[in-house]
């Protein structure tokens, strides 16, 4: 029996189209942030956002992502309701989460996760939000990465994580810092199983997520110009006393160092992602050995 | 003593000290009797010891952590170990002096021992970056633990560090890759990993060696996500606020078992592991076997599953009132029993 047949009938909750519109802001124009260029928004979202003239991959929402990258923007959504408390009561830190809250209205947290599918074939997807506390991965994103790489290991389901984050929750200082292990560990069993992760590094991702789960894909791939490292430009200026490369932690300098497979441009990515997957599902007849 | 690192909030206790060193010295040149007085001194210098060291601040604890003089890995892998020897290199590329390891004995038993390394004096702390990694060094130690898990040795490790290094270099070499991985496959490694934080653990470039069965601290040190200092200029965008940022962000041995992110604190002498590394080291030793004897008679699947059951217990969070959530439209006409199965599945 082929992967594709028993996902055919699942059942799956129709959600997230209408969501991604009520993301983008009010107002018909936008200015290009890298060269300028000032273009409707309704251009604008036709080119999956992305600048028209100079090729700027604006920063997504995870609802705009999942629209562009799931079949019919169909997500069957895990741990909806789960949100952060305030372990540590950190001073400031409630009244930032309900600010988070109330600028989000549809996420709860820096990353959505759940199941869906590309080209057809099933996959267990975390997309992060970069506009909810800058992505910042405290104890829920650390625990829905996790719940949701245990559930594909379960289900025997592809990995699929995009990744968007300034680094560490600091309101929940080790607990979050132990987020990286623990999402490192599941990724342990999972890939130790033989299941497969694609990890997606989207504009930026920085500190503790990428240098726990999303640096682990099997897969790593990257959009264009997207800033991917561990420590930020300031502080390595500050430390080497020295000016950087503009196209310093960018996707592309960190694939001629040889720390990405790919870097793909967005209109390519679902298209990238589906032949990933597609060489991963084992035919039956065609396979080798048995 | 004279070469001592004293702190500002031990002055009280070193200005009393003085005085009475001064008092002697007078008793001593003019044949006067000051016994009565000096005792008094004497007695409450101790009784302001005890008050002090007692009560540490998260601020205080952190600047002991953080004193130079401070014993090192290799300090205490020659105070606790027999037979150090210490191995090179990641095969990669470099041999990075900010992380030591080899192989030693504890009690006898053969174990990889693997550490932050800060230096002695300045050159010594720029040829080790100051105990700060690059890529290289957390391969080396990655090298050595696979090592060790070939052949069946427990793997012992000492955090120490302010963080990975941050450079451009160890940004081309992949940084994060590195970190990720040892948090990785120290997940899935079949023998006892046990991780000690004996001075400062800063983030992931301490966690880089810190995914163990147990993970114990030493009673002054620290450990973070993000140093005091780097979330004082964030926070507030001045990092002298450190010591506040201190305070607010749970970094003690206490907060962290409190956490039930470690399982043990290891006594310090009076006063912070610098004032007697006899006394540290053997305690430390104490710990370090207690927790061994109790992981090395399980199997390779045991370890790893504890390993996992230890980290996947970590966060806290809450599940929102369903009440108050949006529920889209075509959710609420079609649930369908195979989503509400799925929801459970992926919440054990
Ligand atoms: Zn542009």
């Amino acid at each position: 029996m082929q992967i594709k047949d028993l996902f055919s009938k699942k059942k799956y909750a129709t959600i997230p189209s209408e969501r991604p519109k009520r993301d983008i802001p009010e107002g018909l124009m936008n200015k290009c942030s890298k060269c300028g260029t000032i273009q409707y928004s309704k251009e604008l979202d036709k080119n999956l956002k992305v600048c028209s003239s100079c090729g700027h991959h604006y920063r997504l929402s995870a609802w705009e992502r999942i629209g562009m990258t799931l079949d019919d923007g169909r997500l069957y959504e895990y741990d909806a309701e789960m949100e952060s408390v305030d372990p540590l009561e950190f001073p400031g830190y409630k009244g930032k989460l309900e600010q988070q809250r109330q600028k989000n209205p549809n996420l709860r947290d820096a990353v959505v996760t759940g199941e869906g599918a590309i080209n057809g074939l099933p996959v267990v997807v975390a997309v992060m939000s970069f506009d909810f506390f800058s992505g910042s991965m405290g104890s829920v994103v650390g625990e829905k990465i996790t719940r949701a790489i245990e559930a594909a290991h379960e289900k025997k389901l592809p990995m699929l994580i995009f990744s968007t984050s300034g680094g560490a929750r600091m309101q929940e200082s080790i607990l979050s810092l132990m987020q990286m292990a623990k999402t490192s560990a599941a990724l342990s069993k999972f890939q130790g199983a033989g299941g497969l992760f694609i990890s997606v590094f989207t504009d930026p991702t920085m500190g503790g997520v990428s240098a726990s789960f999303a640096s682990l894909g099997d897969y790593n791939l990257a959009e264009p110009g997207a800033l991917v490292g561990f420590a930020g430009r300031i502080v390595i200026e500050q430390t080497i006393r020295q000016k950087l490369p503009d196209n310093f932690q960018t996707a592309e300098f960190n694939m001629q160092h040889g720390q990405l497979d790919l870097v793909v441009h967005r209109k390519d990515m679902k298209t990238t992602i589906g032949k990933l997957l597609d060489m991963h599902t084992v035919r039956e007849g065609l396979s080798h050995g048995g | 003593m004279a070469a001592e690192q004293m702190l500002p909030f031990e002055k009280p206790i070193s200005d009393l000290r003085e005085k009475i060193a001064t008092l002697k010295t007078l008793a001593e040149s003019n044949g006067m009797d000051f016994s009565e007085e000096i005792a008094r001194l004497e007695e409450k210098c101790k009784q302001m010891e005890e008050e002090l060291y007692n009560e540490l601040s998260p601020a205080q604890k952190m600047h002991i952590a953080r004193l130079h003089q401070r014993p090192t890995s290799l300090d205490f892998i020659h105070a606790v170990f027999t037979d150090f020897m210490e191995l090179h290199g990641d095969r990669l590329f470099a041999d990075d002096l900010a992380i030591v390891g080899g192989l030693a004995k504890l009690n006898g038993l053969p174990v990889t021992v693997i550490g932050h390394q800060r230096g002695k004096d300045t050159k010594d702390n720029i040829a080790r970056f100051f105990g700060s990694p690059h890529p290289e060094g957390f391969r080396k130690a990655l090298r050595l633990m696979q090592q060790a898990n070939k052949f069946n040795r427990p793997i012992i490790t000492l955090i120490d560090t302010k963080g990975a290094y941050p450079g451009n270099t160890a940004e081309e070499r992949g940084q994060s890759e590195a970190i990720a991985r040892n948090l990785r496959e120290m997940a899935g490694f079949g023998v006892p990993i046990i991780c000690i934080v004996i001075g400062e653990g800063g983030s992931g470039g301490a966690l880089a060696l810190g995914v163990g069965n147990r993970v114990l601290m030493l009673e002054n040190a620290i450990y973070s996500a993000i140093s005091p200092n780097g979330a004082a200029s964030i926070l507030w965008k001045d990092a002298t606020k450190a010591d506040i940022a201190a305070e607010a962000m749970k970094i003690t041995a206490k907060d962290l078992l409190e956490f039930e992110v470690i399982e043990d604190i290891i006594e310090e002498p009076q006063g912070g592991a610098h004032k007697d590394l006899a006394f540290t080291a053997e305690r430390l030793k104490e710990k370090l076997w207690k927790h061994l004897a109790e992981l090395l008679p399980m199997t390779s699947e045991q370890l790893i599953e504890d390993r996992y059951n230890k980290f996947r217990k970590i966060g806290e969070f809450r599940m929102a009132e369903a009440a108050s959530k949006e529920i889209p439209e075509e959710v609420a006409e079609e649930p369908g029993a195979e989503a509400s199965e799925m929801t459970e599945s992926a919440k054990v």
